[in-house]
């Protein structure tokens, strides 16, 4: 009786929790975009003092941040998931990959200015956040990709091994397809982290918008949308109503998020889905 | 004519011996089946025919080995073109989480034949081959994996006939499946062996005795005994091999 008492109990904690997670997160949403739609007009995004170019900026350095720390993360995760020895030195990898994904985004921010603004003496650049971003993305990459290549069930591996593949060709054509739903996810996670960063931003792409629209120039500054709402909070310029900017800056970063998520999200379930098959949840 | 000839053969995991001094032949289009207690060496052997055993860290392995007169230790060995000639079957089925088609495709796909319409030929015959065609047929570009455990095996087994392999390693290819299924793959075993030269560990005796035409008897690490089928589970020589048919352990 009492083991099933406590079961009872458990189950009760656990949905409390689960609905509580879920009452926050509509709270959250209400309350941001409620305050924050009204404004997302045209003129909020193409007026005087518009966010299109900041908006232009995050996807940007989204873009170019991926860019830079796709290969090298993906590639070492994969190394260390399927070729690596297990040994003293690949350890001593993990280990650093670990200490590096807990570093504070502030520091890799100040790390950032140091290396690109000041020693390299670009100034604020697009070019210097997306490096730094894919700095503080990297151990992550690293992490997820050697998670979802050992998830895939060794007997693949065997299976096309033992039929003639090589390693790579097993790597190419099995593991990777078999791990890209969690690929995905991991790439989702870095990119929303990299939407939303404001810390190490401030310190390498500056705090401020090309005057030319849609500026590719790596090599100019870059205000992204969540340095601009700090921005805006921060330090109100005068004569402009900084709380509505705010507002409508905070329902924008969401939306992005979220359509962002979505757009990664459902290729990666079809993907699933005809993996899986049809008989299989 | 003998297919697999192996001499002296021993193998180590790190200190640990696992195999001592191994010597059989196999002759060609014959069924050897592989019989003996849990952890008695049947499958380290069987993987050491395909050298599947590399891929296990802290393997050595000394003696030889010899296919068609090739030691597939030599320096020389390509790999991948002797695992093509010698498949496997594994203890569970494993097809790839992809279509019906993809997985029997998958072999010929990556020793670089890209023709469409051959590719379709070799899915078809191989399905054939592995009876499973009439079952598929209709669900070729559906997932694998929805298929039953029986079908999921044989699958496995057309996946490994399409690469055009000689010898078939089994390795109790049916442990993990019910009695119709098991029977479907004894059944098939039969039809293969006109064509392949198939070795199949297995821990059910009455198998071994179904389908195989000589049966060897491993004990930890040791080849006791090997003999036509009908002789070793009658007139077993040793008393060892007497001992473990006649249910005295194992």
């Amino acid at each position: 009786m009492k083991a099933h008492q406590a079961n009872r109990f458990a189950s009760i904690l656990l949905w409390i929790g689960a609905i509580a997670i879920l009452a926050l997160l509509v709270a959250f949403l209400t309350l941001i975009l409620g305050r924050g739609l009204p404004y997302l007009t045209a003129e909020f995004f193409s007026g005087s003092d518009g966010v299109r170019g900041q908006l232009f900026n995050s996807f940007y350095i989204l873009f170019l941040s991926l860019i830079f720390s796709l290969p090298i993360g993906l590639g070492a995760g994969i190394y260390m998931a399927e070729y690596a020895p297990q040994n003293r030195f690949t350890d001593l990898i993990r280990l650093s990959t670990e200490s590096l994904a807990s570093v504070p985004s502030i520091v890799f921010g100040l790390f950032g200015m140091i290396v690109f603004v000041n020693m390299f003496g670009l100034g604020f650049t697009i070019l210097g956040g997306s490096a730094t971003l894919a700095l503080l993305n990297l151990p992550i990459l690293v992490r997820v990709t050697e998670e979802s290549l050992r998830a895939v069930p060794r007997s693949y591996r065997e299976a096309s091994l033992a039929l003639g593949a090589t390693m790579w060709q097993t790597l190419r054509k099995v593991i990777l397809p078999t791990a890209l739903p969690g690929l995905i996810t991991g790439i989702t996670l870095v990119a929303g982290r990299a939407l939303g960063e404001t810390a190490i931003l401030i310190f390498t792409a500056g705090m401020n918008v090309s005057r030319i629209l849609f500026d590719v120039n790596p090599l100019a500054a870059g205000e992204t949308l969540a340095v601009h709402l700090f921005a805006v909070k921060s330090n109100p310029l005068p004569g402009t109503n900084s709380d509505q900017i705010a507002d409508g800056t905070a329902a924008l970063l969401i939306l992005m998020v979220i359509v962002f998520n979505i757009c990664l999200s459902l290729p990666s379930r079809w993907l699933q889905y005809r993996l899986q098959g049809k008989h299989r949840g | 004519m003998d297919k697999i000839v192996v001499k002296e053969l021993d193998l180590f995991y790190g200190e640990q011996q696992a195999l001592n001094s191994i010597s059989i032949a196999m002759k060609e289009r014959s069924v050897t089946a592989l019989i003996g207690p849990s952890g008695c060496g049947k499958s380290t052997f069987l993987r050491t025919l395909n050298r599947m055993q590399d891929l296990t860290p802290g393997v050595k392995i000394i003696g030889q080995v010899k296919i068609d007169g090739q030691d597939i230790y030599a320096a020389d060995t390509d790999v991948v073109l002797l695992r093509k000639k010698v498949g496997m079957v594994f203890q569970h089925p494993n097809p790839f989480p992809k279509s019906v088609f993809e997985n029997v495709a998958y072999g010929p796909r990556i020793h670089g034949e890209t023709d469409k319409k051959k590719l379709s030929e070799i899915v078809e015959t191989s399905l054939k081959d592995a009876a499973l065609w009439n079952e598929v047929k209709d669900r070729l570009h559906e997932s694998a994996l929805g298929l039953s455990g029986g079908q999921q095996q044989r699958l496995c087994i057309a996946r490994l006939l399409a690469v055009g392999p000689e010898i078939l390693l089994m390795d109790e290819p049916t442990s993990a499946l019910d009695p119709i299924s098991t029977m479907k793959i004894e059944e098939l075993i039969a039809e293969l062996k006109d064509k392949y030269t198939i070795i199949i560990v297995t821990h059910n005796m009455h198998q071994a005795s179904r389908v195989s035409d000589r049966t060897a008897f491993f004990l930890s690490g040791d080849l006791i005994e090997e003999d036509i089928t009908s002789v070793l589970f009658t007139r077993p020589a040793k008393k060892k091999t007497e001992d473990y048919i006649s249910g005295r352990f194992g």
